[in-house]
């Protein structure tokens, strides 16, 4: 890790923290902290709770125990500093909206009121909609029916969107669920871009550390209702995950740098029995 | 409206010249046309500004139902001898907060689900209402007032009434149009954002209760779509900008009205039947011009997800 910038306080700083939810206990006792400019990952089995995690920073979800800020503040109130992409939806064929105006509803969709017409204001919000959608390469099928576009593409817009107010945190829920592996990769290059040159704090779940994995600064890995925090060379081990879990994991690298994360349990793990037989292949 | 006038059109029986000015300045000879002008007017733009954010949201059932469930109600109100537009509004109205309180139980707000007791309250409805007009004893002609539209004996009250209702409305869809814009399309980000998604769901139902309620006075409880949904529809074709869509959908809502209401003013045939089958000509001649200048246009196929 690179020694954090000393004026800039930490994004995030979660001590303590637990999660109910309908009564089951989601995680506890997860500490960790995310320094500004961090590009991280939330790791973990199905049913592990990263979405609540995400729900958590938003201030969607409260914490039962322990304490957390977000950009200095109580969770849910920097709302209008954080940019969110929820889990991925996809959007019928021929939806009745562009690209264009579904960007344009990140920048002033929370206004009430009819925007006035021929103002200065319309022409600066021209200007900044057009400059998230070149962005994120976005100018060539942004005046298309959203429904007609591509996920890969959909997915850009939408990120499109989730920037156009210039968050200083991002916040994405499995982006590159259901997409094919060149676009996973594309917009995993393109959040890191993203995050190195506008030295934005991105949050994102994913199910899937390979796409990611050049990219991250850190992961935060949830499993068996605990998490673990650092850079993924230290976390995204057969030891570390091996401790998490309190069953044996095996990280296996390929040659590329890949790494495949074998015997991983799916939550909520109510069997013990060591799948050597048939290790579960994670991932794509 | 129940059937008690003798109608114009048995006292003289009118009929188009090739003088268009000179047959819309005859038509206006007659109190009983301005005000369904002036009704016409103010239900059409009501139910373009409304029907444009309904078709967004694909509440169409959820729109005809409450048109539906105006029936009983304006048929209460003429067996109580009530105005039926009072019957109408107070129906629609009552049963847009019933759908909000039975669909809003999520806090998230989500009210399109549940088609089949949707299902079931169109047919409650109905059935009510043929009760009532049994009690009422009303004759034939009033049951097809109510169900397929009529435009005579609008009172001067009642287009007050309407008017006061669509600025009303259209002022309120004005004030919440953007974050209601986002909450249909993206409830979850707008959620994230701060925007009360439950309470503009629950809002934007009591706007549709109000133009389905007005629509039915026009074109009758069955044929609310005419207005609600074939004007947004068309203009969607033209255009998938917000702001113009809106604009377009009004101008072609009033277009259906008015030669609606000027064909069945000069024609035996009645108003729902030439509202609704100019609102559906047109979408029909605006698709198949669409789909003819588009043909050959080959776009790559849709990624399928998993």
């Amino acid at each position: 890790m690179t020694t954090p910038q000393a004026d800039t306080a930490p994004t995030v700083v979660m001590t303590g923290g637990a999660v109910t939810r309908r009564g089951r206990l989601v995680w506890h006792d997860v500490s960790t902290t995310i320094e500004a400019g961090r590009f991280v990952a939330v790791l973990g089995p199905n049913g592990a709770g990263k979405s609540t995690f995400i729900q958590a920073l938003l201030g969607e979800v409260r914490l039962d125990q322990g304490s957390l800020t977000v950009l200095g503040e109580a969770p849910g109130d920097a709302h209008d500093r954080i940019g969110y992409l929820p889990q991925r939806r996809t959007f019928a064929a021929g939806a009745p909206i562009r690209g264009v105006d579904l960007v344009g509803l990140g920048l002033d969709g929370h206004r009430w009121g009819v925007p006035v017409p021929w103002s200065g204001g319309r022409h600066t919000r021209r200007a900044r909609v057009a400059e998230m959608i070149d962005l994120v390469d976005a100018t060539p099928y942004a005046t298309r029916s959203i429904g007609d576009v591509s996920g890969g593409e959909q997915q850009r817009l939408l990120i499109a969107q989730a920037l156009v107010r210039d968050p200083a945190l991002l916040l994405l829920d499995e982006p590159l669920d259901s997409l094919d592996l060149p676009s996973q990769a594309a917009i995993a290059a393109l959040l890191a871009r993203l995050s190195r040159e506008r030295g934005m704090t991105i949050v994102l779940v994913a199910h899937d550390v390979n796409p990611l994995l050049g990219y991250l600064d850190q992961v935060v890995y949830l499993g068996r209702g605990h998490a673990m925090s650092g850079p993924p060379e230290a976390v995204v081990t057969s030891e570390s995950l091996t401790r998490l879990y309190g069953t044996p994991v095996e990280v296996l690298r390929a040659s590329d740098g890949r790494s495949v994360v074998v015997g991983q349990p799916e939550a909520p793990a109510v069997h013990t029995d060591r799948h050597g037989a048939a290790p579960h292949h994670h991932g794509h | 409206m129940l059937g008690t006038l003798p109608g114009p059109l048995a006292l003289a029986s009118p009929h188009l010249s090739w003088n268009v000015v000179a047959d819309v300045r005859d038509m206006f000879r007659y109190p009983f046309m301005v005000n369904a002008f002036r009704a016409g007017t103010a239900v059409a733009v009501l139910s373009a500004v409304v029907g444009w954010f309904m078709v967004l949201r694909r509440q169409a059932f959820v729109g005809h139902t409450l048109a539906i469930v105006g029936f009983p109600g304006a048929a209460a109100a003429a067996w109580l001898g009530a105005p039926p537009a009072l019957g109408y509004f107070a129906a629609c109205l009552l049963c847009a907060l019933v759908i909000a309180a039975l669909s809003g139980r999520g806090a998230g707000g989500d009210d399109r689900g549940e088609p089949a007791i949707i299902g079931l309250a169109q047919a409650a409805a109905l059935a009510t209402g043929y009760l009532f007009i049994s009690l009422y004893h009303g004759n034939l002609e009033g049951t097809n007032a109510l169900l397929f539209g009529s435009f005579l004996g609008v009172t001067t009250g009642q287009v007050v009434a309407l008017t006061v209702v669509a600025v009303v409305c259209v002022a309120a869809v004005a004030t919440i149009g953007r974050p209601l814009m986002f909450a249909s399309i993206d409830p979850g980000t707008a959620l994230a954002r701060g925007i009360p998604v439950g309470a503009l769901s629950v809002g934007f139902l009591l706007l549709l209760g109000a133009a389905a309620a007005g629509a039915s006075q026009i074109t009758g409880s069955l044929l609310v779509f005419a207005l609600l949904v074939l004007p947004p529809a068309t203009a969607r074709r033209f255009t998938l900008r917000p702001g113009l869509g809106i604009v377009l959908a009004v101008a072609l809502g009033l277009t259906v009205t008015w030669v609606g209401l000027t064909l069945a003013y000069y024609t035996t045939y009645p108003i729902g039947f030439w509202v609704t089958s100019l609102a559906f000509g047109l979408y029909v001649v605006v698709h198949a011009v669409h789909a003819v200048a588009h043909r050959g246009r080959h776009r790559p196929l849709p990624e399928v997800a998993p």
